[in-house]
């Protein structure tokens, strides 16, 4: 078995300088803010099934209904992980906009991908695995974009990637209910109903699993989480 | 005068309040004396909810009628947000919500604030519902819209409209009250006490002698006993206290705690009805094991017209 200490590391990147730093007054203090206010509108109640919030390495994957989802999960974390925890999110979306951009980059501290120029050798995979380090965590949903049914759909690769480039990240499944009626697609102004953030066990690649096999097996848990 | 009586009615609760959390604990820690713990539990439960409320409502007083009004408000809010979460809505609804939420319900706990009863009695009922049912329609999706267009009506209607009443009490005025609004807010202590009184009553007479239900797939807890029993021990609580709510005679007060027990069951039918067609057992999960906002006050929004207009009726003259 593979333990964490096992494991080669990537180098240390760009991705750690930050936390040397650290963000800003102005940025936490947003960043509160915002939280707060995410965990209010959206009346989002946290449950962890089988699981416990901890700063470990991980990988948060989650179905996508709505715009809110990355903040709301973001939120949902107690401060310590939070500020570990970076969610990542399509640069064509927010990178629109000074507000947007300043949200992104600097109080959630997001991982942009550019969803329109994916390269072999430029992976958004890599690129994740690179700018988390050693100490982040991240939140990503597997389906690619927002489902408009409501069902989830068929998980993309990249999760299983990220899993076989690192064995050791804890794979967090996490479901998102309701909050795409609080914010639709398509829709600006929210309407504060009530939605539900389960956190489940974690899970990680088996030796020897097929993608197919494990995407399925890490839908599977997101989908156990809905009852 | 005015004061001994509010104090008098506040240390009467309380007293009941502590007496009832000494016993809750003395069972609590002797869990042999042949009670189902379960319904223990759910007393003790209860029990610390009234604690809750009654810290939350002496402070609403005590900061006036404004303050009491933006509670019942924050309630209201909360409690539409249970309702719709609960009620299957589509796409199409979303903006009228937003205005639902944002607009429609917050002015009109502006205009009970104001004391404006002429234009607040009819602002939900009849603008709000013309404003959803427009606004539906220009969404462009007409699938199911006189359900879709009922249940937003019916949220605002039970945890808005009718809620507010309550507050509303506040602003009745009442015919040799020195003018401070302690004879008021003994009012709306009156219902809330009945109401709890009443829910209570109708719990204990249910598993006490409760034979006929009501309505086996509704409820499984309310019986025609309980409801009558209910009702009677309610109206004979008012008649009691009646020196404690100011317009009222000891009969009209009996008479109007017997309407507000009726009544405060109807509410619960009518959100049990609710629940178990979602197949839900309570509203929320605000409090773990609590239950929801919506099912604290159920009995209490369905009360509250009623009383109200007793008391209109009984202090004389229109608001």
């Amino acid at each position: 078995m593979l333990s964490p200490a096992d494991t080669p590391r990537p180098a240390v990147s760009a991705g750690d300088g930050a936390v040397a730093d650290g963000p800003s007054v102005l940025c936490r203090a947003a960043g509160l803010t915002l939280a707060a206010l995410a965990r209010l509108l959206s009346g989002a109640s946290v449950r962890w099934i089988a699981s416990q919030p901890d700063t470990c390495q991980r990988v948060y994957f989650a179905n996508h209904t709505s715009h809110l989802d990355a903040i709301v999960i973001w939120s949902s974390l107690p401060q310590a992980v939070r500020e570990l925890t970076r969610p990542v999110a399509a640069k064509d979306y927010w990178q629109r906009g000074l507000v947007r951009r300043w949200l992104a980059e600097e109080v959630f501290d997001a991982i942009l991908i550019d969803r329109t120029d994916i390269k072999v050798h430029q992976s958004p995979v890599d690129l994740m695995l690179r700018e988390v380090g050693n100490i982040k965590s991240l939140i990503v949903f597997p389906e690619g974009g927002r489902s408009v049914s409501g069902e989830i759909g068929e998980f993309k690769s990249g999760l299983y990637y990220l899993a076989k480039k690192r064995p050791d990240i804890e794979l967090v499944p996490v479901h998102i209910d309701n909050l795409n009626r609080v914010l639709p697609r398509g829709e600006f102004l929210p309407v504060p109903l009530l939605s539900c953030i389960s956190f489940g066990p974690p899970l990680w690649l088996e030796r020897g699993e097929a993608k197919l096999d494990f995407l399925e097996r890490a839908r599977r848990a997101v989908i156990a989480l809905k009852e | 005068m005015n004061d001994i009586r509010t104090i008098a009615l506040i240390a009467g609760v309380l007293t009941l309040l502590t007496a009832a959390t000494a016993i809750g604990q003395f069972l609590r820690r002797h869990p042999d004396r042949g009670l189902d713990p379960a319904a223990v539990n759910t007393f003790n439960l209860r029990l610390r909810g009234w604690w809750i409320m009654c810290t939350v409502l002496a402070a609403a007083f005590w900061l006036g009628t404004t303050a009491t009004v933006v509670l019942f408000g924050l309630v209201s809010f909360w409690a539409l947000r249970e309702f719709i979460t609960l009620t299957p809505t589509r796409k199409g609804d979303h903006r009228a919500l937003f205005w639902v939420f944002f607009l429609f319900t917050p002015l009109h706990y502006v205009l009970v604030a104001l004391n404006r009863y002429d234009i607040f009695s009819v602002f939900l009922p009849v603008y709000a519902t013309l404003f959803v049912l427009a606004r539906v329609a220009v969404a462009g999706d007409y699938k199911r819209f006189l359900e879709r267009t009922a249940k937003i009506q019916a949220g605002l209607v039970v945890c808005v409209y009718c809620l507010s009443f309550a507050p509303a009490l506040l602003q009745i005025p009442i015919a040799g009250a020195d003018g401070s609004r302690s004879a008021n807010f003994r009012l709306l202590f009156f219902l809330i006490l009945l109401v709890q009184f009443a829910d209570c009553m109708q719990y204990a007479w249910s598993r006490m002698l409760g034979r006929r239900l009501v309505a086996p797939s509704v409820s499984s807890n309310r019986t025609w006993e309980g409801l009558l029993g209910s009702a009677t021990c309610t109206a004979l609580l008012a008649a009691v206290l009646w020196w404690a709510a100011p317009p009222f005679e000891p009969w009209q007060a009996a008479l109007a705690g017997f309407v507000v027990a009726i009544m405060g069951f109807a509410g619960g039918m009518t959100m049990s009805a609710i629940k178990r067609d979602r197949g839900v057992k309570d509203y929320g999960t605000l409090v773990v094991g609590h239950g929801g906002v919506l099912d604290r006050i159920d009995s209490m929004c369905f009360a509250a017209p009623v009383f109200y207009h007793i008391t209109q009726l009984v202090a004389g003259g229109t608001p």
